[in-house]
């Protein structure tokens, strides 16, 4: 359980997958302009990071494992995490059209979303077990979510504020914010360790 | 013989996702509404975007399911596609008159003043972030040709540095004014051949040093009007169209051609 908690501590807040490790940095500056979409992706990437990593796993252990072709993982985890996406937007268009609605265009983007990619193979390599896993992906969508809630909320002030000087308005205050925004996560750095020694 | 097993695995592994994602596809199948099929095959499939939905497939759900959108909202269709519309839906439809793009600037490079020089063909995009653009006028067209390349019916040319819509090739989806970065371009109905080919709102002074062409609020213009259509605010006539009866009394009376009559220009060829 305690080893659980250090997981989504860590994966949340010290190594923030957008933060710190830089993933994901596409829709991080693409749908962060309204807290509302914002949001949505951040629930969509949440939701399909769990999912895949439910898939991988086996995958992974129990096949390309036992056949020795661990070098086929990128391969295979794009195809099957595609077409898990795929079926997900499928099944939620027939049962739940709501949600359907709400993730709208942002479920079919995450298909190629490198943060979605990389905590199913962070999930093997760290060599964590199926529990570990799936916690570890859940906490990874939470940290994007986490990343994204925030700079929305920042970039909707910018918007408004007049005291951005011309030429720093748009693009350019935007990525300094999101500097800015990465180095005070660095605050988190040794705090989980430290709760639990 | 190393290669069968990952080959096959990995084909195996497609294979299976293929026929699951298939299965579901016609297990779970969600009918959609006739009648959004049916206006689907009404829209021009351009996906431009111009009708303010994500494309036209979401137009036509929208126009189905949601009550009061407006039928006349594709501007590409035009009144016929507004007519076939309400056809399919069943409602009276709205008169929609076709809108084409027009540039609301005559600062071509004979009439305006350069500040500055550069040796780069830039973007308008590019140079209005750099101080505004090269342009002594902070409000005029800059000439560097972002609407050409918005423009997917080769509609908008530079001519000496202006942008000029050929009228004929314009189908007014409105994607050029999305494109310019000064709001030079706007979308006008095309009965309104009376309008002020300006946007600058500085003073007359400044106005009349920058460029020849421009509006410099004299209200020579308002004082000449008989049905009180224009107004002059910040610096800049405006025409209210709903009293603007196109008598043309303002265009002979503007001392710097700001106010242009296409039809008088029709009359010079």
């Amino acid at each position: 359980m305690e080893q659980i908690i250090i997981i989504m501590m860590s994966v949340i807040l010290v190594d923030n997958f957008v933060l710190s490790q830089f993933l994901g940095i596409c829709p991080f500056m693409g749908v962060s302009k309204k807290l509302d979409s914002a949001r949505g992706m951040g629930m969509a990437v949440t939701f399909v990071m769990t999912l895949a990593t439910a898939v991988t796993w086996p995958i992974q252990n129990f096949i390309l494992e036992t056949y020795g072709i661990g070098y086929l993982q990128t391969l295979v985890f794009i195809l099957v995490i595609a077409s898990l996406v795929q079926l997900v937007e499928v099944a939620l268009k027939k049962y739940i059209p709501t949600l359907y609605k709400s993730l709208g265009i942002y479920l079919p983007l995450i298909t190629t979303n490198c943060a979605v990619l990389a905590v199913t193979i962070m999930n093997i390599d760290e060599g964590y077990t199926y529990a570990q896993a799936l916690f570890n992906a859940l906490g990874a969508g939470l940290g994007f979510l986490l990343a994204m809630v925030l700079f929305a909320g920042l970039r909707q002030r910018l918007e408004e504020s007049q005291m951005v000087p011309a030429p720093f308005k748009g693009i350019p205050i935007t990525l300094i914010t999101a500097s800015i925004l990465s180095l005070s996560f660095m605050g988190f750095g040794g705090i989980v360790d430290g709760i639990f020694a | 013989m190393d290669i069968i097993i990952p080959v096959s695995i990995v084909a195996v592994i497609g294979l299976i996702a293929g026929i699951v994602l298939t299965v579901a596809a016609k297990l779970m199948h969600v009918s959609v509404n006739e009648k959004v099929e049916q206006i689907r095959d009404e829209l021009p499939g351009a996906n431009c975007g111009a009708c303010g939905f994500a494309g036209c497939d979401d137009y036509a759900s929208a126009l189905v399911t949601k009550e009061g959108i407006s039928t006349s909202a594709c501007p590409v269709g035009g009144a016929y596609l507004a007519i076939a519309i309400a056809r399919i839906l069943g409602v009276e439809s709205e008169a929609a008159e076709p809108k084409i793009a027009t540039v609301l600037c005559r600062g071509s490079s004979d009439a305006i003043r350069r500040v500055m020089k550069h040796d780069k063909e830039w973007s308008c995009r590019a140079a209005t972030q750099l101080y505004g653009g090269q342009m002594e006028c902070r409000y005029g067209c800059l000439g560097l040709g972002d609407c050409v390349q918005a423009c997917p019916h080769d509609a908008i040319k530079i001519v000496n540095r202006l942008a000029v819509v050929e009228k004929e090739a314009c189908v007014g989806c409105g994607l050029c004014e999305k494109a310019c970065p000064k709001n030079v371009i706007e979308m006008r109905e095309e009965s309104r051949r009376i309008y002020i080919a300006c946007k600058s709102l500085d003073t007359g002074l400044f106005t009349m040093k920058a460029c020849e062409e421009g509006c410099i609020g004299c209200k020579r213009c308002v004082d000449v009007c008989k049905f009180d259509a224009i107004k002059v605010e910040n610096n800049l006539a405006k025409i209210d169209y709903d009293k603007c009866k196109m008598c043309g009394m303002c265009v002979k009376e503007c001392i710097t051609g700001a106010i242009i009559d296409l039809r008088k220009k029709q009359k010079k060829k």
